[in-house]
Formats: C-alpha cells, sequence, structure tokens
C-alpha cells in the first residue's frame, strides 16, 4: 500500500479517534492475553505433571524395574535404561548421516540438487512419526521381531532432518576468511573441511543434535510397532526390544488401577525434567556459540 | 560428473595438483549420505502404498467416502476417521492460528525487551512436552474438567448449535482438538513471530508517524506484509496437528463415527493406525490399515509442501535451532 493511501485511509477516520483508541487497547490487551494464555498452559500441563508425579517419584521408582502385573511397586529403570539405549542407536544412526547430508548440500552439491535436497528433507520432516513407525516395522520387524535396532532406526529418521537442517544453517555461518585462510595455507580442502570449519561448527551442531534428542525421547508412535513387547528386566541387548520411558507412560495410562497412574506421573515427571533440562542446555549452548562468532 | 561443476563458485579450481584423494572421498561419502536420505523418503512411500495395496485394489477410492470398518467381516472405509482427523485438526487450528498471532504480535510489538526472550522461550518450550505425557494430561486433568463444567456451559448458551450439543464425556472430539491445538500454537507463533520481526521497521514507523495507533500499524501493515508467511505457517501447524497420533489416541475415545457434536468421542487417521495396526489379524485389515496411513502420509506431506511454496524456504524445518 503506497504511503498515501495509507494516509487516506488514516485521516478518515481522525473523527473517531477515541474509538479508534479503544479498539487499539482492546486489541493490544487481547494480545498480551494470547500470551499469557500460552503460558498459563504450559504452567497447568508441567504443574500437573509435578503434583501429580510428585507422589510415586523417588528413589525407588529410578531404582526398580516393572513387576509383573498385580504386585504392588516397581519402577521405571528398565524403561530409563532403555530410553538411553534407543536414544544412543538413535543418535549413531541420525547424526554421521545428518552431518554427511549437510556437508554434501552446503559444501559440494550443485545448487539445483542442494535444493532437490532440502526439499527431501522438509518433506522428510513432515512424515507423520506413525507412519515412519509402519516402514521401519515392515523393514525390520517382520519376520525377525521388534529390536531395539528397529526401535533406534525409527528414531533415527525423525532426528536426520533436523540434525541436517540444523547443521546446514550452522555451516552458513562459519566465516568465510577462515576457511579461505587454510585453503591459502595449502591445506587439501577435506581438511579445511573436518578440521576448520566443522569444529568451528560444532557448538550449533551440537545444539541440533540436542534439540533433535529431546525431540525423539519423548516420541511414543515411532516405536509403538518397533519396540513395544520387551521384557520386565533391565536389558541393554539392542537385538532385543528395550522398554522406554513415552511407552510405559502411554501403556501405565492405559492402564485401570490408581497406582498404574501414579506411576505414569511419576514416570512423565521424570521424563519432562529430561526433556526440559535438554532444551535449556541447547539453548545455552546456541547463545554462547552466536555470540562467540559475533553474531 | 566432473568435480568442476559440482563445486561452488566460491571453491578454488580442482586442478590436478590439487584434487586430492581426501577431497574426492570426502565429496564420494557426502554423497552417499544425500542418498541415504532420499532412499528413506521414497522407502517411507514405497513401504506404505506397497502394503496398502490389496485394500487400494479391492476398495479403490470409495475407500476414502466409505464409512465402515469391520474386521470381522472384512469391510473397510476411511470416512470416519478422515472425518475425525479433519474435524480435530480443523477447530485446533481455528484455535491456535488467532492466539498464535496474537503471541507473535504481543512478542514482537507489545512486549518489554526484558520479557520478550524469555516468554518466546516458554511458548518453544510447549512443543517440547512429550505427546504421552499431553495425552495423560490431556484424558486425566482436562478431559473431566472439560466434561464437568466447560462443555455444560458452552451447551447451556450454544446448544442450539449441533456442534455443541449431546451429552459429555472425558473423551471425545474436543478433547482431542484441545491437545492438538497446544502442539500447533508453538509451531505457528515461532514461525509468524520471525515473520512479524522481519517486517521492514521504516515500513512500521511510516504507518506511526502517519499517525495511525499501534494496532492500524499492525492491520495495515504488520499483516498484509507477513500474509504468505501467516498461511505457510497454519499448514505447518496442520500437517503436525494432522499427524498426531499418541497424544489424541489416548483422549479422542476411539469410537469411529461421524457425529454433529464436538462432545461426542470420534477416531482419527493416525490414532486409529495406533491403536489397531500391532494388534491387526488379517492380511486385508493390516493393507487397509496401511491405506489410512497413506491418506495421511499424502495429507500432511501436502500441507507441508503448500507450506513451504507459500511461505518460501522462511518455513524451512521450524525450530531447528532454538532462536
Amino acid at each position: 500500500m503506497s504511503d498515501l493511501a495509507l494516509q487516506a485511509r488514516l485521516e478518515g477516520k481522525e473523527g473517531h479517534l477515541r474509538r479508534r483508541r479503544a479498539v487499539n487497547v482492546v486489541m493490544e490487551a487481547a494480545a498480551t492475553a494470547g500470551a499469557v494464555v500460552a503460558v498459563g498452559v504450559l504452567a497447568l500441563v508441567i504443574g500437573s505433571v509435578i503434583v501429580k508425579g510428585a507422589g510415586a517419584f523417588g528413589l525407588d521408582l529410578l531404582i526398580h524395574s516393572e513387576v509383573p502385573f498385580g504386585e504392588k511397586g516397581g519402577g521405571v529403570a528398565n524403561a530409563i535404561v532403555g530410553t538411553g539405549l534407543l536414544i544412543l542407536l538413535a543418535t549413531a544412526f541420525a547424526v554421521p548421516i545428518g552431518l554427511l547430508v549437510a556437508l554434501y548440500t552446503h559444501e559440494f552439491a550443485p545448487p539445483r540438487i542442494a535444493n532437490g535436497l532440502r526439499f527431501v528433507l522438509d518433506v522428510l520432516n513432515g512424515v507423520p512419526t506413525i507412519v515412519t513407525g509402519i516402514l521401519v516395522f515392515s523393514l525390520l520387524v517382520v519376520g525377525s521381531g521388534q529390536t531395539a535396532y528397529a526401535g533406534g532406526i525409527a528414531l533415527a529418521i525423525i532426528m536426520l532432518p533436523i540434525v541436517a537442517r540444523s547443521a546446514q544453517e550452522v555451516l552458513a555461518l562459519v566465516p568465510r576468511p577462515i576457511r579461505e585462510g587454510g585453503l591459502a595455507l595449502g591445506l587439501p580442502r577435506w581438511k579445511v573441511l573436518l578440521r576448520i570449519v566443522l569444529p568451528g561448527a560444532a557448538g550449533g551442531i551440537l545444539t541440533g543434535v540436542l534439540l533433535a534428542v529431546a525431540r525423539v525421547a519423548g516420541e511414543t508412535a515411532p516405536l509403538l510397532f518397533t519396540c513395544s513387547v520387551f521384557a520386565q528386566g533391565i536389558s541393554i541387548n539392542p537385538g532385543h526390544a528395550v522398554a522406554s520411558l513415552p511407552l510405559r507412560i502411554f501403556q501405565l495410562a492405559e492402564g485401570n488401577s490408581p497406582e498404574e497412574h501414579n506411576e505414569a506421573w511419576a514416570a512423565a515427571l521424570l521424563l519432562i525434567l529430561f526433556v526440559l533440562a535438554l532444551n535449556f542446555v541447547a539453548r545455552y549452548l546456541y547463545a554462547r556459540t552466536r555470540s562467540r562468532v559475533g553474531l | 560428473m566432473s568435480t568442476k561443476q559440482l563445486a561452488p563458485p566460491w571453491a578454488p579450481k580442482l586442478t590436478a595438483r590439487t584434487s586430492h584423494l581426501g577431497d574426492r572421498l570426502l565429496q564420494v561419502l557426502t554423497l552417499l549420505g544425500g542418498i541415504a536420505t532420499a532412499v528413506v523418503l521414497v522407502g517411507v512411500f514405497y513401504k506404505v502404498f506397497d502394503q496398502a495395496s490389496l485394500a487400494i485394489s479391492r476398495f479403490g477410492l470409495a475407500f476414502i467416502g466409505r464409512q465402515e470398518w469391520n474386521p470381522v467381516t472384512g469391510h473397510f472405509g476411511a470416512a470416519d476417521f478422515l472425518f475425525g482427523t479433519a474435524v480435530t485438526s480443523a477447530f485446533a487450528l481455528l484455535i491456535a492460528a488467532p492466539l498464535s498471532l496474537a503471541i507473535a504480535l504481543f512478542l514482537t510489538e507489545l512486549a518489554p525487551r526484558p520479557l520478550q526472550a524469555p516468554v518466546g522461550m516458554l511458548v518453544e518450550l510447549l512443543a517440547a512436552i512429550p505427546s504421552a505425557v499431553l495425552g495423560l494430561w490431556g484424558i486425566a486433568v482436562m478431559g473431566p474438567v472439560l466434561a464437568r463444567t466447560i462443555e455444560p456451559a458452552l451447551r447451556s448458551v450454544l446448544g442450539f448449535m449441533p456442534l455443541f450439543s449431546g451429552p459429555s464425556s472425558p473423551a471425545g472430539l474436543l478433547p482431542a482438538a484441545l491437545v492438538l491445538t497446544i502442539m500447533t500454537v508453538p509451531i505457528v507463533s515461532t514461525v509468524t513471530r520471525e515473520l512479524f520481526a522481519s517486517v521492514p521497521r521504516e515500513l512500521k514507523e511510516g504507518a506511526l508517524a502517519l499517525g495511525a495507533t499501534r494496532w492500524e500499524m499492525v492491520k495495515l501493515v504488520i499483516l498484509p506484509y507477513s500474509r504468505n508467511g501467516i498461511v505457510g505457517a497454519v499448514l505447518l501447524g496442520l500437517g503436525r496437528a494432522l499427524g498426531e497420533a499418541i497424544a489424541v489416541a489416548m483422549v479422542v475415545g476411539h469410537t469411529p463415527g461421524i457425529h454433529a457434536s464436538l462432545f461426542a468421542p470420534g477416531d482419527t487417521l493416525a490414532s486409529r493406525i495406533a491403536s489397531e495396526y500391532l494388534g491387526a489379524t488379517t492380511t486385508l485389515q493390516i493393507s487397509s490399515l496401511a491405506y489410512l496411513a497413506g491418506i495421511l502420509l499424502v495429507l500432511a506431506v501436502l500441507s507441508n509442501l503448500v507450506a513451504r511454496t507459500v511461505a518460501g524456504a522462511a518455513a524451512g524445518v521450524p525450530g531447528a535451532v532454538a532462536r
């Protein structure tokens, strides 16, 4: 809109100055109310998880494993260990491939292919996680059964676009003179990339990885078909299905006894603390990297 | 393909002397990473539609409009679940879109500087709540409150509309829509906040200098300037809402059907797949569930692609890097 047209519209309204100011106040109040509602809902959810989870939360929950149905006691130690194993597996698959994709699109690929790969990553990021579960189920579980490998790969597929896209953004932030300096000193490109560019981007890449881990640590849907039928004890064998916190919460919430519900809330408290901690660490790292690069 | 062709313009030309074996190796290795990514994406589509092929050949496109799901007689149709997905997602975005715009405006135009970063971060943290936790909260805390106080209140005021009539239950379409609202608000508000922050300052100051109130400046400058981006942001949120399985499965009530009332229980594409896929007994049932997954996949990917096209590259992966 041209300034003249804008001015004309504003002048036409000048007679109603009081009304215009009143509308402004109402709209400002509405915008503020929107922010208050969003923060309020966050407080409400986290608050109820703390209040309802604190009762069953304690050392017993952390060091005991699941007990057979109907028995008292028990904890989520097996789910904690399982979630740890699944995250390790997912990170081991997703981070190297994500970094390679980011390096390829940013450093080697011709523009058209680089754009194509960004497109592929965006589409992959939009695939519903339950559908990712179906893919991994039909590839790795049919015939051979559920394993922690299958669950880890399902989570890795969700991590991959997050890791790759954030690594691309961070690679673009590494100042050009630094890599040019390396090249000018006669270093081959691969050394410049692996010894200068990647270490320079490490803080930002780590941020992306942590956020991706925070995202998949709470994922239930991709594990439902790939890693949900597990033994009650602690297992670190990636060849067997392992328990996980989000899946235990889902199962306990569907249960009927108050004990199960209490345990679900306690496990939810544990999971939410873990995920929030990861988010805070990631944000702190990102802020530090940014200030160091001088942005 | 020659190396010359592959190098970005600023890279030094790799002559025989400087072309290192290591360079070639790294290039091939990273290319393999790119190929692996593309293969995964193609694999998702191939595997889902391959599994669905039996149901597709048996029911054809009529599957989409058919309102039946009976594993015993082997009659399957997607209409009930499409309805549930459409109603919960649409209602979620109907609330989430204006709420997110309000949040974004508050953060970019109204919030005192020391409040901007922390409030923005708190809103983004809503996206960090795991879906199983949100589902647990939805069924144990929000559902009962809705059924006891809010739904009766809505019924007494708006009960003349079929949408707000009928008996209440803790699980149903309304709780599912509200859970989806909570999941989409951080996505939509984060993207729109970045859009609003990128509106050139001269335009905003120009409007204010001409005597516009702050709201008029928003209405006449900020909103028109970022219109495409807002549509893109809402579509990104839609993609997220369509595909959410666990949180919805916990609160939606597992009852396929098409009801006029938001208070009635229902079921969605994603939540039906989540609850039935592992326990499916016949190949036709598995294939029909894969058909549902195929429909869901196409809808979610389409809304992401349209979002990407409308908003340009601005959308990308929201929240991939905390900003």
